[in-house]
């Protein structure tokens, strides 16, 4: 879940780390207002949860205060990799001497944290690794043993930084890793980090990602920055038609009936689990069907969660069929969720036979299951169809229809 | 022979009267597996399924040898329950948990590696070594079980747990049976890669050929094709890679926590890639799995 930056530099303030004067802008007046206060030539930033703001002239540098109102005006509507501001941060601008680079994540391959530092920071790290690789450092630490600041230390020196800037650099880096572990973050950046023509280092731009799983762990941070708990922060904020499949899945503990996310197609799909899913959605797109949503059941939901889905699915504009596929279940049963999806077709004022395209769900319980499918007439196949070959039949019939 | 476990591991069930771990419990033990107790605080002296329960792990290990350890409560407690197998002694642990920070993961990985334990999972399904003992939800009831999995050469890892089932239902189909499959869980840190569980697959006698389960996210079969190439590898490998779609919407999570494509090395087409680069089949569908095992192992026999 990613934070914009502003409140990533909250956060950053918050543990005393040097940050320049700013403020948030949401009007004309506001912006006009902080660059009055600052006093002094400002920079103008869009606040949206994407890279290439400078590239899309999302930010720009105003020396009045009237020139900033200007500018607010003009890079708020600018759409950032399809997403839209709501603020602009206004920050005092100060003349650069040097600029650094300062990432921590997690290392999936070594399983452990890392902290990744450069003295060539403002730029893409990444092409930074690539070109000058004796430029950047990467030092893992512990997530069991304490971390002191010689880790910091040590990531800095990996550079050839030295002297008053390596000691200067030091508590700031080994802050965003205390920071880092604090909340659970997938990462912290700080990109680039200054040093001032005075002197004084400051961190010009950074932003921080928190782990899903772990915002229940962080409430009172997540209340004190005004991050509410529907916000998912994904690459694109969520549709109503993916808010309420939200709903349906906290309506009931039992199960997975959830994940959804809208498309353009005319295919509803009811299917599971995590990477049946996928597998099923690629298989879908393969034989040209046209999907209208993803999503994952899986872990038994009850049948009222996988009718409540089934109606939302239904329910969507331009949907004429579902297919119900997942891979051979282990733990959720086929009869309940062939009585669910029969439940929310008819729920819906629609035909089951008519309605669900294919249903194909081997597993546990699949006599059963297989039963009340056959009294609605309703077209099913077992484990001796493959997902791709499901998806097929289920994809025919939309063309055929 | 098989990887892991067999016939004659012993292993207990942290959370045991849990729902889903009392449905585990009686699932492996049906499948012949030897649960020798299960742990849950405040429930010492009931049974589950005559399985006795301890309110501490230290109360079974002190009088008999445990092999394993499978986890299942819930995510605020599963630091504690590792550890806790990990500080008595138990060697393996496999975490069916899932919604646990990676920090937490890191922490049960880190004290694991400082034990000489292995970690399996977590937000996994567990582990089977058919005709010989499961350990997880694996397969589900004991009866299905048997109609998935088959004894054979294929040895099968997959970051999904159904589609492990999948998988290996496709192979018994055709005749092709399984040493040891391993659900090795969906998320971004995992206690034990594909990489990690090559060498005990290539040590094992029965296993002739790999088949593996893959998605978008992370560094995992980067990982495992560096170790093929590095290690030249005496088993074929097959892989089916799951979410192509998701090459086409960075930034968006779908599927396990893991899958969420962040650079250019996490996408499909990059890992399939490297996957070839190494020597490994990539498999188109899954019902292609078998057909390509066996051409493989016509190659290298």
């Amino acid at each position: 879940m990613r934070f914009y930056e502003h409140e990533s530099k909250t956060l950053f303030a918050k543990h005393g780390m040097p940050l320049g004067k700013s403020g948030l802008a949401r009007s004309t007046e506001e912006a006009h207002g902080i660059a009055a206060e600052i006093g002094q030539p400002v920079v103008l930033k869009s606040q949206v949860l994407s890279g290439g703001r400078m590239k899309a002239g999302a930010v720009k540098f105003a020396d009045t205060p009237d020139e900033a109102a200007a500018l607010f005006d003009e890079i708020l509507p600018i759409v950032v990799n399809g997403q839209h501001a709501e603020s602009v941060l206004v920050e005092e601008k100060s003349p650069i001497a040097q600029e650094y680079y300062v990432g921590v994540t997690w290392d999936g391959r070594r399983k452990l944290p890392v902290v990744i530092f450069s003295d060539m920071g403002g730029i893409d790290i990444e092409e930074v690794a690539e070109t000058h690789p004796d430029h950047v450092s990467k030092t893992h630490f512990s997530t069991l043993f304490p971390v002191t600041p010689r880790v910091a230390k040590e990531a800095i020196g990996a550079t050839g930084v030295s002297g008053s800037d390596l000691n200067r650099l030091t508590p700031i880096v080994h802050e965003l890793i205390q920071v880092f572990l604090k909340y659970d973050l997938t990462l912290a950046e700080i990109n680039p980090l200054v040093r001032l023509e005075d002197g004084r280092f400051v961190v010009l731009d950074g932003h921080v990602d928190m782990e899903a799983e772990a915002r229940g762990s962080h409430e009172a941070l997540l209340e004190e920055l005004g991050i509410q708990p529907e916000e998912t922060r994904q690459a694109r904020p969520p549709t109503d038609f993916e808010i309420a499949g939200a709903k349906v899945d906290a309506s009931d503990h039992r199960g997975v009936a959830g994940n959804v996310v809208g498309f353009d197609g005319d295919l509803g799909l009811v299917i599971g689990a995590g990477g049946g899913s996928l597998t099923l959605f690629d298989a879908v797109r393969k034989h040209g069907g046209k999907p209208a949503n993803y999503c994952e059941i899986g872990g038994n939901p009850s049948v009222k969660k996988t009718c409540e889905l089934t109606k939302l699915v239904l329910g969507k504009p331009g949907v004429e069929k579902i297919a119900v596929m997942m891979n051979v279940v282990s733990n959720t049963r086929v009869d309940i969720v062939a009585r669910g999806v029969i439940k929310g077709c008819v729920e819906s004022g629609r035909d089951p036979a008519d309605t669900i395209a294919i249903f194909r769900i081997p597993g546990a319980w699949e006599d059963e299951g297989f039963k009340i499918l056959k009294k609605y007439g309703v077209e099913f196949c077992d484990r001796s169809v493959s997902m791709y070959q499901a998806a097929g039949r289920a994809v025919a019939k939309m063309q055929a229809s | 022979m098989s990887i892991l476990i067999n016939a004659d591991a012993t292993f207990i069930v942290q959370g045991i009267t849990g729902r889903e771990a009392v449905n585990l419990t009686r699932e492996n033990l049906d499948y012949g597996a030897k649960i020798i107790g299960g742990v849950t605080p405040g429930r010492a002296g009931r049974d589950v399924y005559g399985v006795p329960v301890f309110d501490c792990v230290r109360d079974i290990t002190a009088k008999s040898h445990v092999d394993g350890s499978v986890v299942c409560v819930p995510p605020k407690f599963t630091r504690d329950a590792v550890f806790e197998a990990l500080e008595n002694g138990i060697k393996l642990i496999v975490i069916v948990t899932e919604r646990i920070p990676r920090r937490e993961v890191a922490q049960m990985v880190e004290l694991a590696a400082l034990r000489g334990a292995r970690i399996i999972g977590p937000n996994c399904l567990g582990l089977i070594s058919p005709g010989e003992a499961k350990m997880g939800g694996i397969g589900g009831p004991a009866a299905n079980t048997r109609t998935a999995y088959s004894k054979g050469p294929v040895g099968v890892m997959s970051r999904s747990g159904g589609m492990t089932t999948e998988i290996a239902n496709t192979l018994t189909a055709a005749g092709l049976g399984q040493s040891t499959a391993v659900s090795i869980g969906g998320d971004a840190i995992i206690g034990t890669s594909y990489a990690e569980l090559m060498p005990l697959f290539e040590a094992d006698p029965e296993t002739q050929a790999i088949a593996i389960y893959s998605e978008p996210g992370g560094r995992m079969e980067a990982e495992l094709a560096d170790w093929v190439r590095d290690n030249g590898s005496r088993l074929p490998i097959v892989a089916f890679m799951a979410g192509r779609f998701m090459d086409e919407m960075p930034g968006m999570r779908f599927g396990h926590a893991g899958t969420i494509v962040e650079g250019k090395a996490d996408t499909t087409a990059d890992k399939i890639e490297r996957m070839r680069a190494a020597g490994i089949s990539v498999a188109e569908r899954i019902e292609e799995i078998p057909a390509l095992i066996r051409e493989r192992l016509g190659e290298t026999s």
